[in-house]
């Protein structure tokens, strides 16, 4: 049952020869085919590959919004049945709750009963993540006065409150501006740096995988398959700075090389699909 | 100061540029100036009416029809307009039905409706509970079917159950659905009155205005249409603050 032994973390995620299958009208739709790998304690697993080839179906899977067609998808050797709130979950669309203000929205999980604790706690969690998050001047704002970055940082805060081991990104910070988008990967790492997570992040942009994982899955286009499984060689803390690392480089060429790949590989199989019909 | 006069005036201004189109009809004789009777006479009847023959009581009549066809009628609508704008299937069942009986005009119904409730009072409140519910399951159903399912999921990884779920996002989620299907079903009940006392009413402004007609009292049925739309307006204009108070979250410009 366990992986074997190589000493390390202990593995706790396994994705076990999965498949999923979508109904379609032109017959069932393979979105994902026999995808193995392991997340252990601690990792943070980058998962690139071209747009709309099953990516996002491995971490809804995971998150337990979709159940595998075949395979498991374990969570510590228990196969997931849904979601659950050890996993938090940050979607590309924030997600903010638009009828609460910035303090309801991190206090929204504290007052569920799966996460209950008493108002004094509560009040100290959603402070010290308003604080973390730069968002103690807005506190008592609705999310319609914020901005793009600071929804995200907002529904980041939301998702840590409850105090999840996993994170699961999907692509997070698509929608925000270069800069914005750079200044949230940096505070991500700085908040991964305080309190440790498991992290499966979906991305489409090479640079932020590597800048970010410590392993990145590179999967085909449609249906996802693992084309390969690579070690980031940086440790944490990271700044900036290893964007000019020469090994940065030669890892960056070479994930883009598999993307572009199957991006192509992906473009062949829409051209007859977007004729017929 | 300034602007509070500013205010003033361009809310004055549209009802203003009314009394005078009213006038010039008259003056300019387009029409027999014995059909169209002045505003200063229309105000005169109002007086009279308001203090010999108890006006106040015609609208407070038709102000509490409107009132509770409204209230009965959304509160009905409410849930069966959540169900079926949440439940695929139930749209699909529902909305063919919903559809036929909402395009019926409640005034082709008032002969079965005396023959089913009589002519009294729950004639009357039958046919404004009908325009008020299928006004109300429309909004609600399209306004519910609109959600966003985004959110539900995001409450569900934060570990809520599904009673949590309903009663911490779906609701509020659901609150200006409801205000908006009040102010419909309020507009639509008003629009509906003078049909629903056709039913024998012997008091309320649709009666009033039926009256007036069969003796041709032409300014009598102006003031009875300026009350309806004065009421109707101020009711209109307290949901509107009610809905300020209750969703200053959402993103409207000037909100």
């Amino acid at each position: 049952m366990s992986a074997p032994v190589v000493g390390g973390p202990p593995v706790r995620v396994r994705f076990e020869n999965v498949s999923l299958e979508f109904g379609s009208p032109r017959g069932p739709l393979r979105v994902v085919e026999d995808v193995s790998y392991d997340i252990r304690e601690g990792d943070f697993v980058a998962v690139i590959g071209p747009s709309g080839c099953g990516k996002t179906t491995m971490m809804n899977m995971l998150a337990g919004f979709q159940a595998p067609t075949s395979g498991r998808v374990l969570l510590d050797g228990t196969p997931i049945s849904g979601p659950g709130p050890e996993r938090g979950v940050i979607f590309q669309e924030y997600g903010v709750f638009p009828w609460l203000t910035v303090e309801e929205n991190i206090a929204f999980g504290l007052k569920l009963r799966a996460n209950r604790v008493p108002a004094g706690e509560r009040r100290e969690i959603v402070r010290r993540y308003l604080d973390l998050m730069g968002l103690s001047a807005f506190a008592q704002a609705y999310p319609k006065h914020l901005s793009g970055g600071m929804r995200q940082r907002l529904a980041i805060a939301r998702a840590y409150a409850v105090k999840p081991q996993f994170l699961l990104m999907d692509e997070p910070f698509g929608a925000l501006d270069a800069q914005t988008r750079s200044n949230m990967q940096n505070l991500l790492l700085d908040i991964l740096a305080v309190e440790r997570k498991t992290v499966m992040l979906i991305t489409h942009s090479v640079e932020e995988a590597i800048y970010l994982a410590s392993r990145i899955v590179v999967v085909t286009a449609r249906p996802a398959r693992i084309r390969e499984i690579v070690d980031v060689p940086f440790g944490y803390p990271r700044d900036e700075a290893i964007h000019e690392r020469p090994e940065f480089g030669e890892l960056r060429s070479h994930i883009r090389d598999l993307v572009m790949d199957e991006y192509r590989a992906q473009q062949d199989q829409a051209r007859p699909v977007s004729f017929s019909d | 100061m300034a602007g509070l006069l500013r205010r003033i005036g361009l809310v004055a201004a549209p009802w203003l540029a009314i009394l005078a189109a009213w006038y010039a009809v008259r003056w300019t004789g387009l029409v027999n100036a014995a059909l169209v009777p002045p505003p200063h006479l229309v105000a005169e009847r109002f007086v009279d009416l308001l203090l010999t023959k108890g006006l106040l009581q015609d609208i407070a009549v038709s102000t509490r029809r409107v009132f509770i066809g409204v209230a009965v009628g959304v509160a009905l609508a409410v849930p069966v307009g959540f169900l079926i704008g949440w439940f695929r299937t139930a749209r699909a069942l529902a909305d063919p039905v919903i559809n036929f009986f909402r395009a019926l005009p409640p005034i082709a119904l008032i002969p079965l409706v005396i023959v089913y409730f009589g002519v009294d009072e729950p004639a009357k409140l039958v046919i404004l509970i009908y325009a008020s519910f299928f006004a109300g399951v429309i909004v609600m159903s399209e306004g519910v079917a609109q959600t966003n399912p985004l959110f539900v999921r995001v409450a569900r990884t934060l570990g809520a159950s599904p009673g949590e779920v309903f009663g911490k996002v779906i609701v509020p989620l659901t609150v200006p659905h409801i205000l908006t299907a009040l102010r419909v079903a309020l507009g639509v009940s008003w629009a509906t009155l003078v049909a629903s006392e056709l039913v024998a009413a012997q008091r309320g402004l649709g009666a009033m205005i039926q009256n007036a007609s069969t003796y041709f009292l032409l300014d009598v049925i102006y003031v009875g249409i300026i009350c309806i739309g004065l009421v109707a307006l101020f009711m209109d204009m307290a949901l509107r603050r009610l809905s300020g108070r209750f969703l200053a979250w959402q993103d409207r410009s000037g909100a």
